[in-house]
């Protein structure tokens, strides 16, 4: 929080690396954790002679994150940014400058406010270098080593306005973003992965006054960190202008074990990138009707599939809605969805898909949805405990059987109505005076008997069913 | 040396072996290429195996391609798989390729016998070959001159008789300029025509590979080969390449031919004299003469020297030590990039880093490059206009015969203004070819140039082989 009177101005240069099989300008295999220089070819190791051609399915997707973000897809054009860099194999990065393929758009955020978007273009991803010795940079490092599989791989760069006004609020949007580049396909969202990686303009100024001069942060590689450092940047510098002094435009990185930034380099020492038209290339216009190919191909976005889960439970619990962001974000609303139409109390589906399948979610894509409905009605009707439900849930997401027959294979037998009945009329002979005070409605007592039931039953009972027993007969 | 198409002719018919005709063209490049410096690597190996896979073919009573057992001399900015490539610079010296070009690719599969690399001016920037890190090459009609550059090597080999092919590049003329002073024909075909994938880059938006041939039959039968789309080269026209040997005899009745004032004025008299009996040759074909101004010449040396070195400047970045080529070590990783460039690059290629840099930097690229561009478009649409009025348009290809080694490298103004004549084509991306036609000062060769709309080839090549008909060739 920033003392009174000041507020912070904030947009975002989000990175994300798209989900295509192969590069953006060759065919080598765009996958991550590969033994390195393996995904490699003349053509993104730069050699000479080699030349680019466009990867389709990285325009596809790019197309998708633009019409997510309700953005303008436009005529663009390649430029190469001229610098020089050692995992960068050509010296130049081809990117996209003045004519981005998305222009414009917004994303809407769970607190209401709207952000807007500047642009969301294409470009190439570099090498990935290793530096050893010294700091773990460039300078200074006793060697560097290079791995070019990396070198290629299709970006989309999404800038935001400077519409943000907390690290709060930041974070919201890089979340809301996340959401949104999973939902379209264009990107698996692995920030540790470095699938999307974040650069944070921050400025301060006292409230009712213009733009501050703005620090970039560079490289924030978790949501956490993308928060921890705007708060630091946006108190570094107040208490900078507070102090008397005046904030530097510069670029300044991220330590994340000290919490700090600090300066990587001033902006009279930022580089002339000499753009210009990459002559390699030619210009890039997608007509309407593969514009509508894409759009027809969207589902629905996070945002409006939270809304449609939402209105199904009645009276959520915070923690509800916590597993309703849970579900969402790792796309298992439809699953949910299908549970409850079949009758299946929406606390449970929601509680079941946030915590078991979450758990598993990588197995997720194999679970027949039908798989999923048959475990949460058989723990409904007390067939399962819930113990139970959750370990029928686990096997049958990793060997896909039957709920029925995993649970029969477990021995886990169906207590019968009738026996419950006659477990709880045994009980209630047995505890008079608790059963007295349970009567009198003091629900306490309510777990106590489920406590009983499951040493009788050796945790066959469902307590819910328990509970429903004890209710009929009180 | 017999012609290209007779040697295919033959081998085809198995009158004589690709092997012999490689024995041939060996025992020439023997007896010369000390004197001459025209090839900087011969692949003895690799054409002899070419050539016994050919023999092997029509051993087995299959056809080995329209190029069957013809030698030809590669550019050296082609790549070549595992063949020393070094674009005629110290920066490349010993790199091999992983891989080949397109157009050799194209060779091999149509029956050539690639021989070996030519010697070139460094990157192709140069007029005489003089720029080469390996000395200059020498003109076979006159040793005491240059053979014109950049493609200096390629058109020496066809000229000497090493070879009956060749392959150059043309950016600014580099192909049709040594055709014209060592006496042979060279094409430079439409831009997007032959796939530049594997070409060394000089000015990507400019350079566009052709043959070189003693007969414009020669120079079709090659340019047939090497043309036609290729999904590698994002800048590769897509319709099918035009048929040009069915066309060789279709004259130049009834086609208008249009002298241009700009593509004379300044020439030497005997330079003018040929272009003068290149004109009534074509009228005496039957052609109808019209005299034209395309003012926009005149802008075109002023715009290439900042398009070509802006592209580059870019282009040639990659030469930094990291990968592959020469590595002079310093201290770090920007000194060593700095010693090594400085260390690589001759004093052509470092004027022309520096002026592409220039033009392209924040607060000059208006008034430089920008500027430029427009130039460039006006010269297209100058050409475009002009093709309105004529089919065919004549002018010299260079503004003297052979010059003296030395004579212009003092001041590179003078070497530049050799490709006066060139460049509008190579702005406007149309074709053209240089055909010999007479002679000048010394008996040296003089060249004329015909130029044509995009894709015109079939009629260039028609209008050239009248001008060879009526130059006493059969």
């Amino acid at each position: 929080m920033l003392p009174a009177g000041w507020e912070m101005v904030i947009g975002l240069e989000v990175h994300t690396e798209l989900k295509t099989t192969t590069k953006m300008f060759c065919g080598c295999a765009n996958a991550f954790g590969a033994e390195p220089n393996t995904n490699i070819c003349p053509v993104c190791l730069g050699l000479p002679g080699s030349l680019p051609v466009l990867n389709v399915r990285a325009v596809d997707l790019a197309m998708a994150i633009g019409l997510a973000l309700h953005s303008t897809i436009a005529p663009s054009t390649f430029h190469r940014k001229n610098y020089f860099y050692p995992d960068m194999p050509k010296d130049f990065q081809i990117s996209q400058y003045d004519l981005p393929i998305n222009k414009g758009g917004y994303l809407d955020l769970p607190d209401g406010s709207r952000v807007s978007i500047e642009r969301a273009h294409l470009e190439e991803d570099t090498g990935k270098s290793t530096h050893l010795g010294g700091s773990g940079r460039l300078q200074g490092a006793d060697h560097s080593l290079v791995d070019y599989n990396r070198s290629g791989v299709p970006l989309v760069e999404i800038v935001s306005g400077p519409d943000m006004h907390s690290a709060v609020q930041a974070r919201a949007y890089a979340a809301a973003l996340r959401g949104i580049l999973i939902a379209t396909g264009a990107s698996d969202g692995r920030m540790e992965e470095g699938s999307m990686r974040m650069d944070a303009n921050v400025s301060v100024r006292r409230v009712g006054e213009g733009l501050g001069t703005r620090c970039e942060i560079k490289n924030l590689n978790s949501l956490r960190s993308l928060q921890r450092a705007i708060d630091f940047e946006a108190d570094r510098q107040v208490s900078l202008i507070e102090g008397g002094g005046v904030v530097r435009q510069e670029t300044r990185h991220w330590d994340e074990l000290r919490g700090e930034t600090s300066t990587m380099r001033v902006k009279e020492e930022a580089e002339d990138y000499r753009y210009f038209r990459e002559p390699d290339l030619v210009d890039l216009a997608p007509d309407a009707a593969w514009q509508a190919r894409i759009a027809a191909s969207l589902g629905a976005m996070p945002a409006e599939r939270r809304a449609i889960l939402l209105a199904r439970l009645i009276e959520p619990s915070a923690a509800q809605l916590d597993a309703l962001d849970v579900v969402v974000d790792l796309g298992f609303d439809e699953l949910v969805l299908g549970a409850i139409d079949a009758n299946v109390d929406p606390a449970l589906a929601l509680a079941r898909a946030a915590n078991e399948l979450a758990a598993s979610s990588e197995r997720v894509g194999a679970l027949a949805p039908g798989s999923f409905v048959e475990t949460l009605l058989m723990e409904q009707a007390g067939e399962l405990s819930a113990t139970q439900a959750k370990a029928v849930l686990l096997e049958v997401l990793e060997h896909g059987e039957s709920p029925r027959a995993v649970a029969a294979a477990k021995g886990y037998k169906q207590l019968s109505p009738d026996s419950l009945e006659a477990i709880v009329g045994e009980l209630i002979e047995a505890f008079p005076e608790e059963w007295t005070r349970y009567q009198e409605g003091d629900e306490k007592l309510a777990q106590f008997f489920i406590g009983q039931v499951m040493q009788r039953t050796r945790g066959q009972a469902n307590g819910k069913a328990v509970v429903a027993e004890l209710r009929a007969r009180r | 040396m017999s012609s290209a198409t007779q040697i295919a002719r033959d081998v085809r018919a198995g009158t004589t072996s690709a092997l012999a005709q490689l024995d041939t063209s060996l025992a020439a490049i023997r007896a010369e290429n000390d004197a001459l410096n025209v090839f900087l690597h011969v692949d003895e190996e690799g054409a002899d195996a070419a050539a016994r896979r050919v023999d092997e073919l029509v051993a087995a009573g299959e056809d080995p391609g329209a190029l069957a057992g013809v030698p030809v001399a590669l550019k050296d900015n082609l790549c070549q798989r595992g063949v020393p490539t070094t674009a005629g610079s110290k920066i490349l010296a010993g790199w091999r390729p992983p891989y080949s070009a397109t157009v050799i690719e194209r060779l091999l599969a149509a029956g050539a016998v690639p021989v070996g690399k030519t010697n070139m001016d460094e990157f192709a920037m140069g007029s005489s070959t003089e720029t080469s890190a390996y000395g200059p090459t020498r003109n076979p009609r006159n040793p005491e001159r240059v053979p014109g550059g950049s493609s200096g090597g390629s058109a020496a080999a066809v000229a000497s008789g090493m070879t009956p092919l060749s392959l150059g590049s043309d950016t600014g003329g580099s192909i049709r300029q040594p055709a014209a002073l060592c006496g042979i024909v060279g094409v430079k075909p439409t831009y997007g025509l032959v796939s530049r994938y594997g070409l060394i880059a000089f000015a990507s938006s400019l350079d566009q590979i052709g043959p070189f041939a003693n007969s414009v039959e020669d120079a079709a039968l090659l340019l047939e080969v090497i043309s036609g789309h290729d999904p590698m080269d994002s800048t590769s026209l897509p319709e099918p390449a035009p048929s040009l040997l069915a066309h060789l005899e279709d004259g130049v009745a009834g086609k208008r031919v249009g002298v241009v004032r700009e593509l004379v004025e300044g020439a030497d008299d005997d330079v003018l004299a040929s272009v003068d009996a290149a004109r009534a040759a074509l009228e005496d074909a039957g052609a109808t003469i019209v005299e034209l101004s395309i003012p926009e010449c005149r802008l075109g040396l002023s715009a290439y020297y900042l398009i070509a070195p802006a592209e580059a400047s870019s282009n040639l970045a990659r030469y930094d030590g990291v990968r592959y080529g020469l590595r002079v070590d310093a201290e770090d990783v920007a000194a060593m990039n700095e010693a090594t460039r400085t260390a690589g690059f001759g004093a052509e290629v470092k004027r022309r880093i520096m002026l592409g840099t220039y033009a392209l930097s924040a607060g000059y690229y208006d008034a430089y490059y920008g500027q430029a561009l427009k130039v460039r478009t006006q010269m297209i649409e100058a050409f475009r206009r002009a093709y309105l009025n004529a089919d065919v348009l004549l002018g010299a290809t260079a503004p003297s015969v052979a010059f003296a080694f030395g004579e212009k490298m003092a001041n590179p103004l003078t070497m530049y203004l050799s490709d006066v004549f060139t460049i509008p084509t190579n702005l406007a991306g149309d074709p053209a070819i240089s055909v010999p036609f007479g002679s000048g000062a010394g008996g040296l060769p003089v060249g004329v140039q015909l130029l044509g709309p995009g894709r015109s080839e079939a009629q260039l090549f028609a209008a050239a082989r009248v001008l060879e008909v009526a130059n006493g060739v059969a």
